[in-house]
């Protein structure tokens, strides 16, 4: 069978059509198979497909459907990030899921979709595709953050969410209109060849659009002041998908983000103010509400916002160099952040937990292993050597520095002292506090101790040994089609 | 072709991942596989290059093999990568090769004790970050692994850690160590200013460009690494540390505070020698030092009492002659005798933990005695040890220390003064370690009745290490006899592509020793120190065999030296009231006026602050959809508005 007619390449979105296929399959199957597990299983497995068509692609950029998908190193990383999301997800969720008593086969494919929403995204270089992909994206998030529907604070979550949702992609929508209106095209390469042909007053139509775009982004990666809905959402929805809002949605936003800032309209010099001040604000608004939270996913939630200000700062600096370091750093924190939800996730499970970090008395007598990797994870949070949180701050602010953004990096710096406090007190009070009542033990599934191993292995390879992984970054990654 | 330097270090690394993880869950015997495959793999590997290397023409004799790239930073661009050359190879088979006897003797001398999956954890770890630091391609590697046997050697010495002493003298070590530490890197910030790298070769290559002879920027360089030196080597002034760490067990005073780590930084500067050849004020520190660590460690040697107390001062000794070395130049004469050091001393060691064993624990040579009867194989070691270190001819320490000895007066850096004193450490050498053989085998048996009826033999896997050190020491010579002796200098020639031909041996030699310039001298001087060291031995014969009383009455005589050299010229307490006390005082300064009142306050302050934006800030956060989408909307006209009314 030939799958090309004339420009339009099947092979290029393949990665796509296996996992929006395998998520329909599962709807299907999910009314005669009995068995849940073979479900989860097959989506593992759709995922893995869509890994291994999309990993031969790395080298060999190719554009197609009429210049709608750019299949690019660029995109493939991407991918990579949001298939090792999804892939997780699917393994540290299934127990919580049981437990809650609300699993079901439509979560997959939820997750599966928004995977395939995310990917879209990041493989194209069409304004109108990407708000095609984010709401791809979306819609299945909304659903997922009311799964469990017994629950009022994740129904609260899932209605808040899908209202901001629903009022950031009007903004991001208008954006796109205003742009289009003063250049004619949503196409980024074009935007970017007619620089300079676009005459004063839609200059003004162009970066009010753009604005508005950022904005619309800004949402999604939770910048502040378009960050309120996080606490709720994080703090209400199942833990899971808590882990998976926290991870994959804002790396597709800074896909799209890094996608259109730094190559399309890489040349609007007036908006790297605005990107310093969202940077600043993002990170220092983070960090201090972090201080005082007492439940940890609402900790790692404001503490979410503050890693958007870090990858912002990097947004902000700008060039190839900071735009690898932003991708190296997503990649980094999909490990050390997932694996801390894992550790949540598992905790959980017990139907009793509040999520209280006072909770975690007495873990380490308990559950030396757990207690010692979510130590591991919150080093990296908090950007301790030899960690991949480290090596990931670095070359952020390693970028910020060489592109002349000093005081950005300093303030970058001090706000990674001030979240040392809140994460650090994770790990004492898991280590040191002498408890009130004997920990509450957890049993593991294999599937979580797997994912465990997996983000603590890739926390700490990316923190020892980043060469290899960032010259892979360096070495072409980055060459938008 | 390819030949996986990586794999050296690799199974020692591998060694120390399973044990370590699978700590308290592998029954003893498949630790001890584990530790000493690992480490018998890395030997065999190294053995194999080894040939490989032999078979490469002598002047492309350098294998360099890039791993992987660590920190790509900008200019600043680390591999991890590993170089392969004479002198890489001298040292990946003496530390492999000793290491892996001395894991053997370990599993019978460490059998009974609690920690035995912990120690040999440690020792693999130890091993891997010895090969890192004697293979790699670049200073900042071989930091790596300098600090890596440094963290070795810290939890090895406080390896019984309930023993307060033995914290202590972990804590001792490290801290020591730290001064060395922060010297040697301070030298490689100059050496990166200046070329730019820190790759070997490449900064050997440029460094006749960026530094001018006997510069200051490559003396104070030099200088620096040379302080690294002596913290790692334990060298004056930062030696102290090494008798304090007899608190481990003695396999690992064997290992690391005898055979290999103490080397470290004789194997630093035999590898940096372009730089020291190119300073030649930090040459002449190195030679003095060296000297005058030897004598002086020779001295308090003389007195002490306890078994490896002796051996430790005798290593400083010993360490000071290997500085001499590289102080005149002689660096292969260096490198050499710390191969044959590593197997005489390694095996005095292990000696000394067999006695110690069959003695359950007694270290104080006051209570051995005629020993010789119930452990004829540890004896028989021993005495050849004992004969080797002494430097009795066609014994391995006779070729090593005569070539320093020889090199110290020949060469162009050398002068007769140290050959002077080196000669006279030579004496007291032999005189401390007969005496301290006579002690422990022969006389009267001074132990209790307990321990006396408790005498034995060690188990073969403790003796059979100890015969093959023994072989290795008689024989570990004869690959460096000179030629004035009919040998063929083997060992300097096969460091020559390393070395170069610095200190006019090789060919040069060749002709001026069958030409009978100078010839005549070295055999002259050659036989000098044989009869004065043999009459030193004659010395301790009479003194500790046969007139027993003898001794003590000299003692008494000599009591005001005595004291001195027993209290060990009270350095420690010297170091104590001059730097320790003053630090201490500034310590209680900086913490109780500015930590306290100045940083804390502040910090405190701040954080009040923090809170009280924070506390500001929450109320925002109501949960409120409407208050959201305001605080939303809030955003988007300030920030559209900023843009306009710029």
């Amino acid at each position: 069978m030939d799958l090309k007619l004339a420009t339009i390449d099947l092979g290029l979105i393949a990665p796509e059509i296996i996992i929006a296929a395998v998520a329909m399959l599962i709807l299907l199957l999910g009314n005669v198979v009995r068995r849940r597990t073979i479900l989860a299983y097959f989506g593992l497995f759709g995922l893995v497909a869509a890994l291994l068509t999309a990993l031969p692609r790395w080298g060999n950029p190719a554009s197609g459907f009429y210049g709608m998908v750019q299949a690019d190193n660029f995109a493939i990383f991407f991918k990579i990030i949001f298939i090792i999301a999804a892939g997780l997800t699917i393994l540290m969720a299934r127990r919580y899921l049981i437990s809650h008593e609300i699993e079901s086969p439509e979560f997959y494919a939820l997750l599966l979709f928004s995977a395939v929403g995310m990917m879209v995204m990041a493989a194209t270089s069409d304004l109108v595709v990407i708000f095609l992909g984010l709401e791809i994206m979306s819609v299945p998030l909304y659903v997922m953050a009311a799964f469990a529907r017994h629950d009022v604070s994740s129904n609260e979550a899932g209605i808040k969410y899908f209202i901001m949702g629903a009022f950031a992609s009007g903004i991001l929508i208008y954006g796109i209109a205003l742009v289009y209106g003063a250049t004619g095209t949503t196409d980024l390469r074009r935007i970017l060849a007619d620089w300079g042909f676009f005459e004063m007053h839609s200059q003004l139509f162009l970066y009010s659009g753009a604005i508005l775009v950022l904005i619309g982004f800004g949402f999604k990666v939770a910048a502040v002041p378009f960050h309120m809905w996080v606490p709720d959402v994080y703090q209400g929805a199942p833990t899971p998908v808590t882990a998976f809002f926290s991870v994959a949605p804002k790396a597709a936003g800074f896909a799209a983000l890094l996608r259109i800032f730094t190559y399309g309209f890489a040349d609007m010099s007036q908006l790297w103010a605005i990107l310093w001040i969202l940077a600043v604000l993002t990170m220092t608004v983070g960090n201090i509400l972090a201080i005082f939270q007492d439940n940890i996913k609402r900790m790692l939630a404001y503490s979410s916002i503050a890693h958007a200000g870090y990858i912002l700062v990097a947004l902000t600096a700008g060039g190839d160099g900071a735009v690898s370091s932003a991708a190296y750093y997503l990649l980094a924190y999909t490990f050390f952040n997932l694996g801390a939800f894992a550790v949540i996730t598992l905790i959980d499970t017990r139907n009793s937990s509040t999520a209280q970090i006072d909770e975690m008395q007495g873990l380490s007598g308990r559950h030396p292993f757990l207690a010692a990797v979510l130590a591991l994870f919150m080093f990296a949070l908090a950007g301790f050597p030899p960690t991949a949180g480290f090596m990931g701050k670095f070359y952020i602010f390693s970028e910020a520095i060489k592109n002349g953004y000093i005081g950005l990096a300093i303030i970058g710096v001090m706000n990674s002292f001030v979240s040392v406090y809140y994460y650090l007190r994770v790990v004492v009070v898991s280590f040191f506090a002498r408890p009130n009542k004997e920990f509450e033990a957890v049993s593991y599934t294999p599937a979580i101790f797997i994912v465990l191993v997996i983000t603590a292995a890739g926390t700490l390879i990316l923190g020892i040994l980043p060469g290899y992984w960032l010259s892979l970054a360096r070495a072409g990654i980055f060459q938008f089609l | 072709m390819s030949y996986y330097l990586l794999l050296i270090p690799l199974f020692p690394l591998l060694g120390f991942l399973i044990n370590g993880l699978l700590l308290g869950k592998l029954n003893k015997k498949i630790v001890s596989i584990v530790a000493c495959g690992a480490v018998g793999l890395s030997f065999l590997w190294g053995l194999k290059l080894f040939f490989n290397l032999l078979a490469l023409p002598a002047d492309s004799r350098i294998i360099e093999e890039i791993a992987f790239t660590w920190i790509p930073s900008g200019e600043f661009n680390v591999n991890v990568g590993f170089l392969f050359d004479p002198l890489s190879a001298v040292m990946v088979l003496v530390v492999s090769g000793v290491g892996f006897l001395i894991h053997l003797y370990s599993i019978g001398y460490m059998h009974d004790d609690s920690g035995y999956g912990r120690y040999f954890t440690y020792l693999n770890l130890f091993i891997f970050s010895m090969l890192t630091l004697v293979l790699a391609n670049n200073y900042l590697l071989m930091f790596v692994g300098w600090e890596g046997v440094g963290l070795c050697s810290y939890l090895l010495i406080g390896f019984w850690f309930e023993k307060q002493t033995a914290a202590d003298a972990g804590k001792k070590a490290f801290i020591v160590n730290r001064i060395g530490d922060f010297g040697f890197l301070l030298g490689l910030f100059i050496i990166f200013w200046s070329t730019g790298s820190l790759n070997f070769i490449t900064v050997f290559d440029k460094a006749p460009q960026v530094f001018a002879m006997g510069a200051g920027l490559i003396t104070a360089a030099t200088l620096l690494l040379f302080l690294g030196a002596t913290g790692k080597s334990a060298q004056i002034p930062l030696y102290v540390w090494l008798p304090d760490a007899m608190e481990g067990p003695t396999p690992v005073s064997a290992l690391i505070h005898a055979a290999t780590m103490v080397t470290a930084g004789v194997y630093m500067i035999a590898r940096s020698h372009v730089l020291f050849l190119m300073a030649p004020t930090t040459l002449m520190v190195v030679a003095i030092v060296g000297v005058a660590t030897a004598l002086f460690a020779a001295t308090i040697a003389l007195t002490q009492n306890d078994i490896k107390r002796v051996l430790a001062y005798s290593t400083i000794s010993q360490l000071g002659y290997m500085f001499v070395a590289c102080g005149v130049a002689a660096f292969s004469a260096g490198i050499f005798h710390l191969m044959t050091h590593a197997f005489f001393k390694a095996l005095l060691f292990l000696g000394a933990g067999s006695v110690i064993h069959s003695l359950s624990g007694q270290q104080d040579m006051r209570f051995m005695g005629g020993l010789k009867r119930h452990m004829p194989t540890t004896f028989w070691t021993f005495l050849v040890a004992t004969l080797a270190i002494a430097g009795i001819p066609g014994l391995s320490g006779f070729f090593s220390k005569d070539e320093i000895l020889w090199k110290s007066f020949s060469s162009d850096y050398g002068s007769i003064w140290i050959w002077a004193i080196g000669l006279f450490t030579a004496m007291l050498t032999a005189f401390y370690m007969f005496r301290l053989l006579f002690l422990t085998f022969y006389g009267g048996e001074r132990m209790d009745h307990h321990a006396k009826e408790h005498l034995h033999e060690s188990p073969k896997i403790m003796t059979v290490p100890l015969t093959i050190l023994g072989v290795l020491a008689i024989v570990g010579g004869y690959i460096g006899i000179p030629h004035i002796l009919g040998g063929g200098n083997n060992f300097e020639k096969f460091l020559e592509p390393v070395m170069g031909n610095v200190q006019h041996g090789g060919e040069e030699a060749m002709v001026m020793a069958s030409s009978g310039q100078n010839g005549g001298t070295e055999l002259m001087l050659m036989g000098i120190s044989v009869v004065l060291i043999l009459a030193s031995i004659y010395l301790a014969y009479v003194l500790y065999v046969k007139n027993i009383a003898l001794a003590g009455k000299i003692r008494q005589s000599l009591s005001g030296l005595h004291k001195i050299l027993y209290g060990k010229y009270y350095v420690d307490e010297l170091y104590g009231a001059v730097i320790i006390r003053p630090l201490i005082g500034l310590s209680l300064f900086l913490w109780k006026i500015v930590d306290v009142i100045l940083i804390d306050g502040l910090l405190n302050g701040l954080a009040t602050i923090i809170g009280d934006i924070s506390k500001i800030m929450r109320p925002v956060q109501s949960g409120l959809l409407r208050r959201y989408t305001t605080v939303f909307l809030l955003g988007v006209v300030l920030i559209l508005g900023y843009f306009v009314f710029r």
